[in-house]
């Protein structure tokens, strides 16, 4: 490998700089810093320390149970693997397509994923570091800090979690690890009664997603030279394509760009994706580090998620999103924008597009219909990609005779990135942490670099922690929902 | 093994196991685990600004910024009540239980997977070996030679970058002792509320604690009990796998043929599976009294299945075909039995004495 600061020329002697466990992220991880006697920097590693082993425990299950046992993969984005699980095994049963009640209550259902996650991880796990700055206290640098200064913020933040977790809920059963989704189709579709809870909150979900987006190029403006450079890693791009270029965050063709834009591959069938994607194991990580096989694992990583899908696109399909991609993309004409910080940006404007998607699919009666199933020739083999909140997620599988699954292969979101994010903490250590004493606040810069390509991370509607504060959550007519005093 | 006491005294201020501002402290951490723990906690809403009012929440690496060192910087017992969830799989697993035992006033073992292993618990079907070379040797996508990630890298400034695997998956229970635990993959947001009121109201008086031990955020009997489905314990002549039908919404799964948990598994989780068709997988573990849920479960279905037909069969190879083309509707019996138990069974690998902890305790 001939990657800067992954390796250490010389060992000997320099000390280690160990941050454990990475917080305010999803897993388990920890960053190892090599420094010298002068605090200069010579080795970083994002190691994540955990390992559970899906791939070999699917093999031998009956493939019909797949959808729910791999929600276990992952407690905070659960509907993208019983998703992607799903979709590959509609192949297994011979479903090449899908009935049009089944297809929307599944697009519903992952566009409420999208929102929730995308709207957990910016007010509640990313906020606090660019609301307060990064080197702020420790005390203060969480959502309790934000929750005691900016409160308005926050019960948005809050309120539109809610309302994809009830998204989830009406088109899955449970809020976490549910069950809505079969191969071939769905198990249940939506009501009138349940599409009703819904669709009267539309205005008040979209003018916060609209607010969001603003926040976040706001944030990103103040202090643009900064977050414009902070752990800048160019790479090549990765991720689902719909039909005619538009995002489309359920199904699509694999595209991928390099890092001046110009197409590596398009339109690529989700079926082939071993022929374009590889992975390479490293000895200090169990995450593996997966490549564009044409360009080798030293040249061939790239980034998944909401930067590079809104690059990747060539266009986003709801109006206002698109709207807010065009100003985006205006800021650096016919260049790739590569901050980690833009992510979060482009992860409000995704928010705001999930916001359309959903309000579409609540007035399309094909929600209600009970053509749930469809079936075709069994096959022995099938893969479902679809784009997670934190990038593209692949499920691969093939089936025995006897119904069991043989081969389990996933690569998932965060993985895709693992090179992106040991660059960006390499950028970030050699720009603010070489030669100086590292400090907690120097080193939650490596963590901020971390947090910005994970999207999936969520956690606490509410805060915790030392300041007083009285929150009020307000409905879109004002009125108290909910009042929360803490001493 | 821990040493947590008896009873868990109430912590007063400036004791040991209380903040400066003299609320007791509380972590929530996460071993090998998926997050929906963490998630389900979040989903009580209000519920977090009560534990906030009435806990120093101090450590949660998935919210707070709080790192191992300041854990292991607390005096022992430092913390009032630790919610541990994940299994054990690497020796960090082992380790951080370990550290947070002698930490914790309170330990419970908090979610499926903690409690019984969980979906992930099926990985103790094949060796720690043949699951590596799975995941990154023999697979569609892995270089030509690629060599799993090695578990323990010398370097001159120092060892160890990953922790090893341990060669089973293993539950709370197994590597430390435990004092109470919480069903659920993940526990229901209603049953959190109740487990957090409890161990709110046990920092002023103890004595409101059931016996160390017990299962907590559940009931004593089984999902039948909170099912909304009518049971008419009905004879099958053959079982269905979930695809086949269309279940009818007000009947038993079971009387309709499908391998539904629910009999073998505990209550109080409000039968949310059943409410959308699916058939309940087990995730709140075995009910009072019993200590294998996939036993239990193929002993209930053994009783279902109509052996009427086979009288007209003569006994022998005949009669176990015909049982065995019962059977056969499900081909993976391990994995439907034990979905989220076998790392708690005996079949998993799990010490046979492990249940029946009466009050008081005891490994």
């Amino acid at each position: 490998m001939t990657f800067v600061l992954e390796k250490a020329a010389a060992p000997a002697g320099l000390r280690r700089i160990v941050i454990d466990p990475v917080s305010r992220v999803e897993g388990h991880g920890k960053v190892t810093i090599l420094l010298d006697a002068d605090n200069r920097v010579h080795q970083v590693r994002l190691h994540i320390v955990e390992f559970r082993g899906f791939e070999r425990f699917i093999q031998g299950r009956p493939y019909w149970e797949v959808p729910v046992m791999v929600q276990r993969l992952c407690g905070i984005c659960p509907v993208s693997h019983h998703l992607a699980a799903s979709k590959a095994l509609d192949l297994v049963v011979g479903a090449k397509k899908l009935t049009r009640t089944a297809e929307k209550c599944r697009r519903l259902m992952h566009y409420g994923q999208i929102l929730q996650s995308h709207a957990l991880h910016f007010y509640h796990l990313a906020s606090p570091d660019l609301l307060f700055g990064f080197d702020a206290p420790v005390a203060k640098r969480n959502v309790v800090g934000v929750i005691a200064e900016h409160p308005e913020l926050a019960t948005q933040g809050v309120l539109l979690r809610k309302f994809g977790q009830e998204v989830i809920r009406i088109t899955a059963g449970k809020r976490v690890h549910g069950t809505g989704a079969i191969p071939g189709g769905v198990n249940k579709s939506v009501t009138h009664a349940e599409r009703d809870e819904l669709l009267p909150q539309m205005p008040q979900i979209l003018a916060w997603a609209r607010g969001a987006v603003r926040i976040a190029v706001d944030l990103h403006r103040a202090h643009q030279e900064e977050y414009d450079g902070f752990g800048y890693v160019r790479s090549n791009l990765l991720s689902l394509v719909g039909k005619n270029g538009d995002l489309d965050l359920y199904d699509g063709t694999l595209r991928a760009r390099d890092a001046d834009g110009g197409i590596l591959f398009d339109g690529v069938d989700s079926q082939n994706y071993r022929a374009h994607l590889k992975e390479d194991v490293r000895s200090w990580s169990y995450m593996k580090f997966p490549f564009i096989g044409s360009l080798g694992a030293d040249l061939g990583w790239y980034k998944v998620g909401p930067l590079a899908r809104i690059q990747n696109c060539d266009r986003i399909p709801t109006p206002l999103a698109e709207e807010a991609r065009q100003e985006f993309l205006a800021r650096s004409p016919g260049k790739l924008v590569h901050a980690p910080l833009a992510y979060h940006t482009a992860r409000m404007i995704e928010l705001l597009h999930a916001a359309e998607v959903i309000d579409g699919l609540l007035r399309d009666d094909d929600l209600h219909g009970d053509d749930l199933v469809a079936k075709g020739p069994r096959q022995i083999q099938g893969v479902g990609i679809i784009e997670a909140p934190r990038g593209t997620l692949i499920h691969h599988y093939e089936v025995d005779s006897q119904d069991l699954v043989t081969m389990c292969n996933l690569i998932v979101s965060t993985t895709h990135n693992n090179q992106a994010m040991n660059e960006a903490i390499r950028e970030v250590a050699r720009k603010y942490l070489d030669g100086k004493e590292p400090t907690e606040g120097l080193l939650n810069h490596v963590e901020v670099a971390i947090r910005a390509f994970d999207p999936c991370l969520s956690c606490a509607t509410h805060a915790l922690g030392k300041m007083p504060l009285v929150v009020e959550l307000r409905s879109a007519d004002g009125a108290l929902v909910e009042e929360i005093v803490r001493e | 093994m821990g040493d947590a006491g008896e009873a868990a005294p109430a912590p007063g201020r400036g004791d040991g196991a209380t903040a400066g501002d003299g609320r007791p402290r509380l972590a929530l951490y996460w071993g090998s685990a998926c997050g929906g723990c963490e998630i389900a906690v979040c989903n009580t809403h209000e519920t977090l600004i009560e534990i906030d009012r009435h806990f120093d929440f101090c450590f949660c690496p998935c919210l707070l910024d709080g790192k191992r060192a300041d854990v292991e910087a607390l005096p022992d017992g430092g913390l009032f009540v630790t919610l541990w969830n994940g299994s054990i799989r690497t020796t960090e697993n082992l380790e951080m239980a370990r550290l947070l035992r002698r930490k914790s006033r309170i330990l419970v073992a908090f979610g499926s997977c903690a409690a019984e292993g969980c979906v992930p618990g099926l990985a103790n079907l094949a060796s720690r070996e043949e699951t590596l070379r799975r995941v990154y040797v023999d697979t569609p996508t892995a270089e030509p030679g690629a060599t799993p990630p090695r578990a323990r890298t010398d370097t001159p400034c120092g060892a160890v970058e990953l922790p090893p695997l341990l060669p089973r998956v293993a539950t709370l229970r197994e590597a430390v002792e435990v004092d109470f635990t919480v069903p659920g993959c993940p526990p229901e947001p209603h049953q959190i509320r109740a487990v957090i009121a409890l161990f709110t109201a046990a920092t002023a008086d103890p004595s409101v604690l059931p016996p160390r031990g017990s299962v907590v955020g559940a009931g004593r009997s089984t999902v039948c009990d909170e099912c909304p489905r009518t049971r008419q314990e009905k004879r099958l002549t053959r079982l269905h796998r979930t695809y086949e039908i269309a279940p009818d919404p007000t009947s038993c799964l079971v009387d309709q043929g499908l391998v539904c948990l629910g009999l073998a598994t505990r209550d109080g989780c409000g039968a949310p599976c059943l409410r959308v068709d699916a058939p309940c997988i087990g995730c709140y573990g075995p009910p009072e009294g019993v200590h294998d849920q996939g036993a239990k479960m193929a002993s209930v279905i053994g009783s279902v299945i109509d052996l009427a037909p086979l009288r007209s069969v003569p006994e022998g190879a005949a009669q176990d075909a015909s049982v065995d083309a019962v059977l056969d509707a499900i081909p993976d019996w391990v994995g439907t039995l034990y979905k989220c138990g076998l790392a708690a069974s005996v079949l998993g690998g799990a010490p046979a004495r492990r249940r029946d902890r009466g009050p008081g305790g005891g490994a």
